[in-house]
């Protein structure tokens, strides 16, 4: 099995365990896609630990993915980065703006409950009720 | 890496069989007048003012020395042991501040004695002379080389063991707070030293489970562009490992420069000196430093 995706209350958790190849990536774009909405996730972990390297068409996958997620009504955040990845990544020009990181799985859950906390009410009158 | 073993010094130029029959002649000669022409040549280096960190007594015997191993390598063309000896001394010398100049200066010197000497014994016979320069000249410029190169290939390992000592000196990463990491960055940052201490902070990040990184860059003397790139980097990548890093100690030349050129730091969250960094460090994990109250009054 390349990659688990479990369901822990709202959130999936999907763990890449080895790298993939470009078709594997988008395989998976499509499985977890597919779950956020079967399973009505409100937040998605991606964990790619396990990944010494991540090329620009998978760093783009996961941007992609996060994005269509989004759409689907879910926030996602890649957790554990290598300090290796995240330097090849950088130094490729390939970051991933508007994509929540964190360090490790309790951090990413740490992270999607701030994230998905409600907004506190809006301190003058006119769009709290 | 380099391990700092001298190879060979490649030949240049070689002799010709039949010259190289005279060679012993030569070692004779030079054996025979040993006493006047090492004179002659301490004199020379002393009136040129070459090796002025050293003493007479050092140069002269330093003159022996290496006039002895000079007629060796003419007699047996091997240049092993002039090349250990020249290594040796230039590991001496170099910490007293004698320049390469100097140290080809000084062999040249002794290569002019010894063909002037030449010179003057086989004047009667140009034929015989240019064979005995035939065969003399190729060895002496090999020991010249020899020499020079043995000198500065000893300079180089000396830069390259205090560029290492630097290197590993250079960027601590010190956690102050539970998951607050500060990495003080001192010197010129060039592409080499500002990778190492990306790699140092995000590895930092994660052994340390870091979550604010306060990186100072007080002690950073410049900042164009290509710094600045470093670092916006060095930010980019913490952030994708769920760090974020606040920049402090940028002067107030520093901000009017990168300013001034352009370079776009606004993604960046700064602070102006090292504890306003430290502070906001803290404001971000919702740590509260105050002061304890002073000692009780009883004890005043």
């Amino acid at each position: 099995m390349l990659v688990s995706i479990l369901r822990q209350g709202s959130y999936l958790l999907a763990s890449v365990h080895q790298a993939l190849n470009d078709r594997e990536i988008v395989q998976f774009q499509h499985d977890l896609v597919d779950q956020i909405g079967r399973h009505r996730a409100r937040g998605v972990i991606i964990d790619v630990a396990a990944l010494d390297v991540l090329d620009s068409f998978g760093s783009r996958t996961l941007a992609n993915l996060a994005h269509a997620a989004r759409l689907r009504g879910a926030e996602t955040v890649i957790v554990g980065i290598q300090p290796t990845v995240a330097f090849a990544m950088v130094r490729l020009g390939m970051g991933l703006d508007n994509l929540h990181t964190a360090l490790d799985l309790e951090e990413g859950l740490a992270a999607l409950e701030r994230l998905l906390q409600p907004p506190p009410p809006a301190p003058t009158g006119q769009g709290g009720r | 890496m380099e391990t700092g073993t001298p190879e060979e010094v490649p030949v240049v130029q070689e002799a010709r069989e039949e010259d190289l029959e005279l060679l012993p002649e030569l070692v004779t000669h030079l054996r025979d007048r040993r006493t006047e022409l090492r004179e002659q040549w301490a004199n020379r280096i002393t009136n040129a003012h070459l090796l002025s960190a050293m003493t007479d007594e050092e140069i002269f015997s330093m003159a022996t020395s290496v006039y002895d191993s000079y007629v060796e390598v003419l007699e047996t063309g091997s240049v092993e042991a002039l090349q250990a000896y020249a290594r040796d001394l230039s590991e001496r010398i170099i910490p007293r501040g004698v320049e390469t100049y100097e140290v080809v200066g000084i062999v040249l010197l002794l290569r002019d004695v010894l063909a002037r000497s030449l010179f003057e014994k086989y004047q009667k016979d140009f034929e015989l002379l240019n064979r005995v320069l035939d065969a003399y000249e190729p060895a002496a410029n090999r020991i010249a080389n020899t020499v020079a190169v043995s000198f500065v290939r000893e300079r180089e390992r000396i830069i390259r063991q205090q560029q290492e000592a630097i290197r590993e000196l250079s960027t601590p990463v010190l956690q102050i707070r539970e998951r607050i990491l500060i990495l003080p960055i001192i010197g010129v940052l060039d592409e080499q030293r500002a990778n190492q201490f990306t790699e140092q902070l995000l590895a930092g990040i994660r052994s340390h489970r870091a979550k604010v990184v306060v990186l100072d860059i007080t002690g950073v003397p410049d900042v164009d562009s290509e710094v600045a790139n470093h670092l916006v980097q060095a930010v980019d990548a913490s952030r994708l490992m769920g760090a974020s890093v606040i920049l402090t100690g940028l002067s107030p030349e520093i901000a009017q420069t990168l300013v001034t050129i352009g370079v776009d730091l606004a993604k960046m969250n700064t602070v102006g000196d090292l504890q306003g960094g430290v502070e906001e460090a803290e404001h971000l994990l919702g740590f509260q430093v105050t002061r304890a109250e002073l000692a009780d009054p009883q004890r005043r």
